[in-house]
């Protein structure tokens, strides 16, 4: 990466500073249309989702372990388990999927 | 307005209600440092970036445009896209604060503002004074740190079979936090069906091979969000109340 990394890391923070700071300094309105807010509340989840799929599957831990690590995570997570209990036990569960003979 | 002399607007308790914030964020960061790693950063570049973004997701994507040589372009627009939702936050909390906050503290602390920062302090049954904030935003930006270094030092030096298992970890994070969210919103559920369904044919239909797999990720989300919002019918439950009903939330 060598330099080009000092330049990645300056317009990723710049770009992230100014998403927050710009609206705390200037603005004062609410936003009242509903779907627009509806809008900016479904971004996060479709944004983590599109991130973890297919992501999850093609890692370098493998397809294996990752379809054990996805089937995991998604039975705690339903089960309303915390991050930590969800991200440890998708760690152990791929880990196990990777010393499997498939 | 309140003023300084309120207790609840303190610097201490500020840092106090920092307490739980600072621990989640140890967990996600320290998954973050892993993957950094796993993406081709050093452990030292792995808490640069964590230090001058305090971002979950938007660091991931990130971390992973680094690791693949990505346009710079790539990188604003996925940060834009990924972290939208801060400025919004931003707009609202700007609301709720006190007239101790000049547009210097503003333009300072607007860095610290993370879903839980943002959600904490909307909670909290008094005005936003500039030292509640500071205080606030203290403990769970070191924790964001130290837990990115945990995780990026580990990640160098532990074997590589257990260093690609540990970066699925906040892959699963990602699905604890959304999966709950949909057994409470159908609205939402179907957003995330959407994503999942977009996100699969822009990677892996031929004729979008020329979109980036990070450029498809955004372009999945907007589309899925958008539809959701706009062309499905009104739902009687908002997006809000159907989050705020979420234990898990990510940063």
């Amino acid at each position: 990466m060598g330099n080009k990394f000092w330049i990645y890391l300056l317009v990723m923070a710049l770009t992230t500073y100014l998403i927050r700071s710009v609206p705390f300094c200037l603005f004062r309105q609410k936003i009242r249309n509903k779907k627009l807010q509806n809008f900016f509340d479904y971004i996060p989840y479709a944004v983590l989702t599109s991130m973890t799929v297919p992501a999850i599957f093609t890692s370098e831990a493998g397809i294996v372990s990752g379809i054990a690590a996805f089937a995991v995570a998604c039975i705690l997570a339903y089960k309303n388990k915390s991050l930590l209990i969800v991200a440890v036990f998708s760690v152990l569960v791929s880990l196990v999927a990777g010393f499997l003979p498939l | 307005m309140a003023n300084n002399s309120v207790s609840g607007n303190t610097w201490a308790r500020g840092v106090k209600d920092g307490v739980a914030i600072a621990l989640g964020y140890l967990s996600v960061s320290f998954s973050f440092g892993i993957l950094a790693v796993s993406c081709g950063l050093n452990w030292w570049q792995a808490v640069l970036v964590s230090v001058c973004n305090l971002t979950s997701a938007g660091q991931v994507a990130g971390v992973g445009i680094m690791g693949a040589s990505g346009s710079l372009m790539e990188m604003i627009i996925s940060q834009l896209v990924i972290n939208i939702r801060y400025s919004l936050m931003s707009v609202s909390l700007s609301q709720k604060t006190d007239s101790s906050m000049t547009l210097f503290n503003r333009a300072l602390l607007g860095f610290g503002i993370t879903d839980e920062i943002f959600g904490v302090s909307m909670a909290a049954d008094h005005d936003i004074g500039k030292h509640y904030l500071s205080g606030l935003i203290f403990l769970p930006f070191w924790g964001w740190t130290l837990g990115t270094l945990l995780g990026a030092v580990l990640g160098s030096i532990l074997p590589e079979r257990l260093t690609t298992s540990l970066s699925i970890g906040i892959y699963g994070m990602f699905i604890a936090i959304v999966l709950p969210v949909t057994r409470k919103s159908k609205r939402i559920l179907i957003v995330v069906m959407m994503s999942v369904i977009l996100s699969l044919i822009l990677r892996y239909v031929s004729i979008f091979s020329f979109i980036s797999g990070n450029f498809a990720t955004v372009i999945s989300a907007v589309i899925a969000a958008f539809i959701g919002a706009f062309i499905l019918p009104d739902d009687t439950k908002s997006a809000t109340e159907a989050t705020q009903l979420s234990s898990n939330k990510e940063i």
